[in-house]
């Protein structure tokens, strides 16, 4: 066993499928703990930022705000009292208010709005003003009342009793230093939900891997259980097992996958239950193989050795078969995990996959970035790191087999 | 020829066998489930309907077409004889246009592409699988890994690799539909170009993937032959090359045939899912607005279709290799 061990990890290709197998692995492991952020969590407001660097607007409402003593040209009020629009003041207030003269500073905007506040009435109809000359002191009202506005923003938070509950004002005048606020680096971008792309993939390979995994473990188990029956028992069970696994390799598994996939509804379909629907539906490559295994060897000198000596079959099964096609096994089931994980992708993109907003997976990632027009729209960090992802799993899945194959069946090595 | 009469009518015969049970398949496991796809048809029909009579009256016309109240077998015979004739009822997200008519519109976009693709991609990866298994070298050294990791590539990978090179960044290429869009279908020369540029995409993601595949297993095949004793024995006896090459390639290619008819089904899978990316007007596309729309008789009608189009292409691979392989021959003479 351990020289068996030995031997696969001898194999270049084995062992370079191996190890970027086990850093994507690895990497879902240890990426969550240093990133404790729900993956699904909408930082970005807006869809598909770039990847890069961005200033985090939650983050800054949260930071202390200064008000900045600005040059006038910023200032909303100073914007509405231009020197024409002073004078005109000016007139109305000794025209039509009676207020002295020596009373009025133009030049100090807040006495002058101060002075306008206390003595125009809108509703008022002053007499000796044209219509509209009456109508544009109305409109400059209008104007005066809302420069004075803090129009800001409400920040509100929900309470324990869940009612909504004023916790900040920030006004139009307030600023906060950029250096104090967190910035947030996005590597991978933000998706059409603005979600931080990297975080997602993560989860999303972790979940795609576990329904990867539960497939591979089903189809495995149901082939292998089925191909030892065939082979080892034959006569009729062979026949009826042979027929069946033949009608399903021709009946494509992927039509058999949407059937079953929209059938069970969208209530039923979480991960788990992709990975089981995908493994029911992906066993008979696993039963052809291990049926002509079992078949040559059937009549092998120790195995009618053990009959002769009156074993059972179960024992004969696991003690005399199991171990010679147990490397065969392991390699079916590498590539049916492989498989798996792209079943489901291609059922996701189809909009049958895990019905679940809780979690990603590769191929909602997908079916999302698609029907946001992330392909056309040239937002390529929605997509290709998750294709990228896809082809090197199941390509060093795919290197892994190989290399055992090469260990196993000598008959191949170059 | 007459040997060969009994071994095709095995073939067509099996064939028919597992039409037989894919169309109960595609019949009976919707029905397994909680929901019966039917009720959830007339359900649908009534909702926002008001009168109760009417709903009444709706859902007895159900009841009569569909006849969800007869025992199954019954239903099935019904629904049998109704896909028969080609009625797979009405589309509910294309109301009123009825389902076959959209396959029929669907399905030859779908042949057309896939069908040239496969058989293109097929023989082009194993021609190359066996060209890197003769030369080997750093041509294998190359190609080899090169070709491992394009086959593992998922075929809607490929075509979204395709579409942004080609459509986005170089503006090649047409980036979605069959057809441009300001144009009727109708023989025109403008019209038929415009079918070729949105050809392109679609067809070569599906023929890159497929030699990958092939390639690989192409030159394990074609090493394993060419380290065979007859090989060996062959240059002993001092044939040429060419004429052991020949030998060695027909033998590698044998249980390639094989593989492409158990694959095939797989295949077509993916490039169903890479014809989406590309919105080409197919199957693909049909598949996804069925899922999209709730479209129950539109969804089935596209499995029934996608199943018979299979079997009928891996009935042909299987014929195809009852003429090549002469141990069938060698079978059917004795």
């Amino acid at each position: 066993m351990k020289n068996t061990i030995k031997q696969v990890f001898h194999s270049g290709k084995f062992l370079f499928g191996f190890v970027i197998f086990m850093f994507i692995l690895l990497t879902c492991l240890i990426y969550p703990i240093f990133v404790t952020a729900d993956p699904l969590q909408m930082i970005g407001q807006g869809n598909f930022f770039k990847p890069g660097t961005y200033v985090s607007i939650e983050e800054s409402t949260l930071e202390k705000s200064y008000t900045l003593q600005l040059p006038k040209q910023f200032s909303k009020l100073e914007a509405v009292l231009d020197i024409d629009t002073r004078a005109q003041i000016q007139e109305f207030l000794i025209k039509n208010a009676g207020v002295a003269e020596s009373e009025i500073d133009v030049t100090d905007a807040e006495g002058l709005v101060a002075l306008w506040k206390a003595n125009y009435d809108p509703n008022t109809k002053y007499s000796g003003l044209t219509t509209a000359k009456r109508k544009a002191l109305k409109r400059l009202d209008n104007q005066i009342t809302a420069a004075m506005k803090d129009s800001g923003v409400i920040v509100a938070e929900k309470d324990e009793e869940g009612n909504l509950k004023q916790s900040k004002v920030i006004k139009d005048t307030d600023y906060v230093n950029i250096n104090d606020v967190t910035t947030k680096t996005f590597l991978l971008g933000t998706d059409n939900f603005g979600r931080d792309v990297l975080t997602e993939l993560v989860a999303a390979t972790k979940s795609s891997l576990k329904i990867g995994l539960l497939a591979g473990l089903i189809a495995t188990a149901i082939g292998l259980m089925l191909g030892l029956l065939a082979g080892y028992v034959g006569g009729l069970v062979d026949n009826i097992i042979i027929f069946i696994t033949n009608l399903f390799t021709v009946i494509p598994a992927f039509v058999i996958l949407i059937l079953i996939s929209y059938s069970v509804g969208d209530k039923a379909r979480g991960i788990a239950m992709v990975g089981i629907i995908i493994g029911l539906t992906s066993w008979p490559w696993t039963t052809r193989s291990v049926r002509s295994q079992v078949i040559s060897l059937r009549n092998r000198d120790h195995v009618n050795l053990s009959k002769l000596s009156g074993h059972s079959m179960f024992r004969i099964i696991f003690t005399d078969i199991l171990p010679y096609i147990a490397s065969y096994v392991v390699m079916a089931m590498i590539l049916q995990i492989s498989s798996g994980i792209l079943a489901e992708a291609q059922l996701s993109m189809i909009g049958l996959g895990p019905a679940t907003t809780k979690t990603a997976t590769l191929g909602l990632m997908m079916q999302w970035a698609m029907q946001y027009s992330a392909h056309l729209n040239g937002s390529w960090w929605a997509y290709f790191p998750v294709v990228i992802l896809i082809a090197l799993i199941s390509f060093s899945l795919n290197l892994m087999n190989t290399g055992l194959d090469q260990v196993f069946n000598p008959q191949l090595r170059d | 020829m007459k040997g060969y009469k009994k071994y095709y009518g095995q073939k067509i015969f099996w064939y028919f066998l597992t039409l037989v049970f894919a169309v109960i398949l595609n019949f009976i496991l919707p029905r397994l489930m909680p929901g019966n796809p039917v009720s959830a048809i007339a359900s649908k029909a009534v909702s926002g309907m008001t009168d109760s009579t009417a709903i009444q009256k709706v859902l007895n016309d159900y009841a009569a077409k569909f006849g969800i109240n007869e025992p199954m077998y019954k239903q099935f015979f019904m629904w049998l004889g109704n896909a028969l004739r080609g009625d797979f009822g009405v589309s509910f997200s294309q109301y009123p246009r009825p389902v076959s008519d959209i396959i029929a519109n669907a399905v030859w976009w779908t042949v057309c592409l896939q069908l040239p693709a496969i058989i293109v991609g097929w023989i082009l990866g194993n021609l190359l699988g066996a060209i890197a298994a003769y030369i080997k070298g750093a041509f294998d050294k190359v190609i080899l890994p090169v070709f491992l990791f394009i086959g593992n590539v998922p075929a809607f990978g490929m075509a979204t690799v395709l579409l942004y090179l080609f459509a986005i960044r170089l503006k090649l290429a047409p980036s979605s539909g069959g057809y441009g869009y300001d144009l009727i279908p109708n023989m025109s020369w403008t019209f038929i170009k415009s079918i070729i540029a949105h050809y392109q995409l679609p067809f070569w993601s599906i023929v890159l993937i497929t030699i990958g595949g092939q390639a690989i297993g192409m030159r394990s095949m074609s090493i394993y032959e060419l380290n065979a004793d007859y090989v060996k024995y062959s240059r002993f006896l001092g044939i040429k090359d060419r004429k052991i090459v020949g030998y060695v390639f027909r033998n590698a290619m044998l249980p390639q045939v094989t593989g492409l008819a158990l694959s095939l089904g797989t295949m077509m899978g993916g490039a169903l899912v890479a014809e989406m990316i590309f919105s080409y007007p197919g199957l693909g596309m049909t598949l996804l607005s069925a899922v999209n729309g709730q479209d129950y008789p539109l969804l089935s009608a596209c499995t029934l279709i996608i199943t018979i189009m299979v079997l009928i292409a891996n009935l042909a691979v299987e014929l195809l290799y009852g003429v090549i392989d002469p141990r069938v021959k060698a079978n059917q003479l004795d």
